[in-house]
């Protein structure tokens, strides 16, 4: 791949997606687009690059999905999943009015892990009994959001996070895959949605997981994230980042919890910990 | 600093637990079926046991029902890690008094993943 061909993928990613490749992550467009040009029976990253100068649609899709990164695992991390048993989903239906519903978006979900966690999580400590609960999960991949509609796991996916007890208990065997429990299934709804596009119409959150994708940005698309995250959340509302990503400073509609400094809620909150300074944005 | 006894009749799955679980800071023991790991075990209870279902001579849910019934026996913890991978398997290697369960093939994250389930190490 040549320089040229590089510079057109960076700046077409991060135009399409707000993912910034440094100079020095050549390898990683290669050994992403290498197979996609394989697969599609392009010649390589220079017929790549043609189609995508073209504005073929489905290639731009492909190319955007091939660099988007999908780790994920269920209970990943374990503690914000710990938060949300301990303090968040009792703080919530606590302050949930008779038939109102909590709502809860997990707004880069890959393959749904983390939203089937939070449906077992529900489950299993009862809050399904004491309010009604709506789960969105949405993803900026169309591919992932197939798979984690279909909720169908590979048996190394399946291990990875979950107690055996609750793969007994909420997956039904198929072959080698572990296919996810129509009554969590039912919980969560997917659909594909680009972070960088108008999210308004999705509504308002009490629970917003975003987690392990403001690393990929920059600063100030990761600060008008954040600001747009800020105005999704309802007043008592929470916000959760990835364990490596909660910034040290935030926008000035965000604060930090006042005992749980993991978890960041609206700076109008009385739960909040204001900052002690007015705030621009978080730094890189 | 943990022990770990990692019971299984292939040469290459003991080395490949002991090259994971060492630099975990576990000290680990090996066992090439049931009735070693059992002769082990009387002589001193390991912190967590890495156990293969099929082996010759004593086979891992067998060790299992044996180690139960010895004075201390409910204190190690038991992951199976073995390619009975089927629902029924699971069911009965739990009813048995396994603490957790790995389907072969397996890799790192899992067995660290495991672990931190039962305990065995912090997470």
């Amino acid at each position: 791949m040549i320089p040229a061909e590089f510079d057109y993928i960076a700046a077409f990613i991060k135009r399409r997606s707000g993912i910034v490749l440094a100079p020095d992550k050549t390898y990683l467009v290669e050994s992403r687009l290498l197979p996609l040009a394989h697969q599609l029976g392009l010649a390589g990253i220079k017929a790549i690059v043609a189609g995508l100068r073209r504005g073929d649609a489905t290639l731009q899709r492909l190319v955007v999905e091939a660099m988007t990164t999908n780790e994920t695992l269920f209970f990943r991390d374990r503690l914000p999943f710990e938060q949300c048993e301990r303090l968040i989903l009792p703080q919530l239906i606590a302050a949930c009015p008779p038939g109102g519903t909590i709502r809860i978006w997990c707004a880069a979900c890959s393959s749904g892990q983390e939203p089937y966690s939070l449906a077992m999580l529900i489950e299993e400590c009862g809050f399904a009994a004491q309010a009604r609960f709506e789960i969105i999960g949405t993803d900026i991949s169309q591919a992932m959001i197939a798979r984690a509609t279909d909720g169908l796991y590979t048996q190394f996916e399946a291990q990875r996070g979950l107690a055996v007890r609750r793969l007994l208990q909420w997956f039904a065997q198929e072959g080698t895959h572990w296919r996810i429990a129509p009554q969590l299934r039912q919980r969560v709804t997917f659909m594909p949605l680009n972070l960088l596009e108008d999210f308004s119409r999705l509504g308002h959150f009490d629970l917003i997981f975003c987690r392990n994708l403001l690393i990929y940005f920059d600063q100030p698309t990761r600060a008008a994230l954040l600001d747009r995250l800020a105005a999704a959340l309802t007043p008592g509302g929470f916000l959760v980042l990835g364990a490596a990503e909660a910034p040290d400073r935030l926008s000035d509609a965000l604060a930090r919890h006042r005992d749980e400094p993991s978890l960041i809620v609206r700076a109008d909150n009385p739960i909040s910990a204001r900052p002690t300074r007015p705030l621009a944005g978080i730094e890189d | 600093m943990q022990t770990c006894l990692v019971v299984d009749d292939s040469a290459v799955i003991r080395k490949v637990a002991r090259r994971i679980l060492e630099p975990l800071a576990f000290t680990v023991t090996e066992a090439e079926n049931g009735a070693v790991a059992l002769e082990q075990c009387l002589r001193a209870l390991p912190d967590g046991i890495l156990l293969d279902w099929n082996m010759p001579v004593m086979d891992g849910y067998e060790f299992l029902r044996s180690l139960r019934k010895l004075p201390g026996g409910n204190k190690p913890q038991v992951i199976f890690c073995t390619t009975e991978n089927d629902v029924a398997h699971i069911a009965k290697a739990l009813h048995a008094g396994a603490d957790e369960y790995i389907m072969k093939p397996f890799d790192k994250d899992i067995l660290i993943a495991k672990l931190k389930e039962v305990g065995l190490l912090a997470g």
